[in-house]
């Protein structure tokens, strides 16, 4: 089996055992089955991408073809233990409104993004004077799923305006864990896990 | 039982059929008995009969899912799928399909002797629904001594029992799979299945459907009802890539023309009149009507206060539902219909829209991606 990427290995230890999970966005459900081999939880998915559904639904993953903007509306309150949403939320219409499904859905949710303050970013920007291209955001402006950039103070901000809690909080930086000092600055992409307030 | 027993029970192998006493309690009020099955069984019953699947067939198919047609001498309709090795494996599972009630390939049905009058029903056949098919269904698994399915699995009509099967019976169905199906007949899919009811009844020889014991069937109506449900079941870019504007060749060899009159010039209505006349040769009218008749009734939600997800309330049943891009029939917006109300009643869901050119029956054609979604979703059943 290959291994996780690095924000799905860190949610994948932080989910209790025997979990109800919704993947929002699993992709070809790696961090699915992990969940379900490793955490024996019950884990549903909803992905956009028809081949990724193929693949995952193959392997025996519950996933559903869908679209974080218009079908988590379909997801009763309080259904799961976790929402999880990786390196999704930029890819959103409307990333305050996913949020809030997650935290309606789930009890409690994991949200992972690349941080568009890392220095690299900013440096590409500041000095190239052109939009990043880095292993996280590895695609030009005209072809990037990425429509919603956001920093991890952002993201602070606007879950300090909506009253949710944060349980927990992990940085990286080239897949390497690292210290929340200057996070904004220094770290590649984030892992939080939410409640509501 | 041992292997040799098994081998021996006669209720299990091809071209069975069977009359019991039912009666099965239908939609209508009424009740029906005696109720005559023919169904197949392919593959052995494990000891602790947990590895029965139930294959639900669609509007004109039958119970030859995998074993050639005694009508036709064609292969079975879905060998592709179902047979040693094939997602739906039976050197793992015992699959069993019925011709459904109402049909003509040896279930009851309006051709069936009716052995209070010693005649055919005709049309005091009564009128059934998809719940009454799937009823029935149940009676001849209690029969086989099948108490759990470790899953049901139907494409179209097919898909329709599967759902049904999940809700009327939840801790008999393990898992269901349902392709390119509905959980309620629109008014588009009314209309046309009405049009082709009215061609059977407006054929002289359809006589108020007791036609059996005369010289003529109305096979002409017959014929037009198939060629306008066929339209349905192909896409409008697989009909023009397969015939185009093409002109049909003289039979003296001579390349097409138009004949400016009224034969087949065209290769489309070619091929449609031809599908029509084949039809006739293995179909009853009559059972044209009664099952379209219940395709029309079904609305899955309705005896749930409108409410599908009510339907499915705490249901264990895991279900795998696959739509596909070019069929009109049954679009992906009907499956997504229902993988809402799963995900409303928390069921374990898995679907996917695939995409193929050949409309609504792409379900019925060999491809890898359909195989490999349902061989790993059946697998994933097997370890629950």
């Amino acid at each position: 089996m290959t291994e996780l990427r690095s924000d799905l290995a860190i949610i994948a230890r932080n989910v209790r055992k025997g979990a109800r999970v919704l993947d929002v966005g699993c992709g070809d459900g790696a961090l699915m089955a992990a969940l379900r081999d490793d955490n024996s939880a019950d884990a549903r998915g909803l992905e956009i991408d028809a081949a990724n559904v193929s693949s995952a639904v193959a392997r025996g993953l519950a996933v559903v073809q869908g679209d974080a903007d218009s079908d988590l509306v379909d997801y009763p309150d309080n259904s799961f233990d976790y929402a999880i949403l990786s390196q999704t939320l930029q890819t959103t219409h409307r990333p305050d409104k996913v949020l809030d499904h997650l935290l309606r859905i789930g009890e409690r949710a994991f949200v992972s993004f690349p941080n568009f303050a890392y220095w690299r970013v900013r440096s590409s920007l500041l000095f190239g004077g052109r939009m990043p291209i880095t292993p996280h955001l590895p695609l030009g402006w005209y072809e990037t799923p990425n429509i919603h950039h956001v920093t991890i103070d952002d993201f602070r901000s606007f879950l300090k305006s909506r009253n949710v809690a944060i349980e927990g909080e992990w940085f990286l930086s080239g897949n390497k864990p690292r210290g929340g000092g200057l996070a904004n600055f220094l770290a590649e992409h984030a892992v939080f896990l939410l409640k509501k307030g | 039982m041992s292997a040799d027993a098994k081998n021996a029970d006669d209720r299990f192998g091809l071209d069975k059929g069977v009359r019991l006493m039912g009666p099965v309690r239908l939609d209508s009020g009424a009740e029906f008995a005696p109720l005559d099955f023919a169904y197949e069984t392919y593959g052995e019953l494990n000891g602790d009969k947990s590895n029965a699947i139930l294959i639900c067939h669609a509007l004109t198919m039958d119970q030859y899912v995998a074993s050639p047609h005694p009508g036709t001498g064609k292969p079975g309709w879905w060998v592709n799928m179902v047979g040693p090795g094939k997602p739906v494996d039976t050197s793992r599972y015992c699959v069993i399909c019925i011709n459904v009630l109402g049909s003509c390939l040896g279930s009851s049905g309006p051709a069936s002797i009716d052995p209070a009058t010693a005649k055919q029903y005709g049309m005091d056949f009564p009128v059934i629904t998809i719940a009454d098919m799937v009823r029935a269904q149940a009676i001849l698994l209690d029969h086989l001594g099948i108490e759990t399915l470790a899953a049901v699995i139907g494409g179209s009509m097919g898909g329709m029992q599967a759902l049904s099967w999940a809700s009327l019976y939840p801790d008999r169905v393990a898992s269901a799979v349902i392709i390119a199906s509905t959980a309620r007949h629109s008014a588009q899919n009314i209309a046309f299945h009405e049009v082709g009811r009215q061609a059977i009844m407006a054929d002289a020889n359809w006589q108020g459907g007791s036609y059996y014991g005369s010289d003529a069937a109305p096979d002409k109506g017959l014929a037009v009802a198939r060629m306008a449900a066929h339209i349905t079941y192909m896409s409008e870019g697989g009909l023009t890539e397969k015939f185009g504007r093409s002109l049909q060749g003289r039979s003296d060899g001579e390349k097409g023309t138009k004949s400016f009159g009224f034969e087949a010039d065209f290769q489309v209505e070619s091929y449609l009149r031809h599908q029509g006349i084949s039809f006739v040769d293995r179909f009853d009218a009559n059972s044209y009507l009664y099952i379209t008749r219940a395709m029309d009734y079904f609305d899955l939600a309705e005896a749930h206060d409108g409410v599908l997800a009510k339907a499915f309330a705490g249901t264990k049943t895991r279900f795998c539902l696959i739509s596909f891009d070019s069929d009109w029939l049954y679009p992906t917006m009907e499956s997504r219909h229902v993988v809402r109300a799963l995900n409303a009643a928390g069921a374990s869901a898995s679907f996917v829209e695939l995409s193929s050119p050949s409309g609504h029956d792409a379900f019925l054609i060999d491809a890898p991606e359909l195989n490999r979604i349902i061989d790993g979703f059946l697998r994933a059943g097997e370890t629950v």
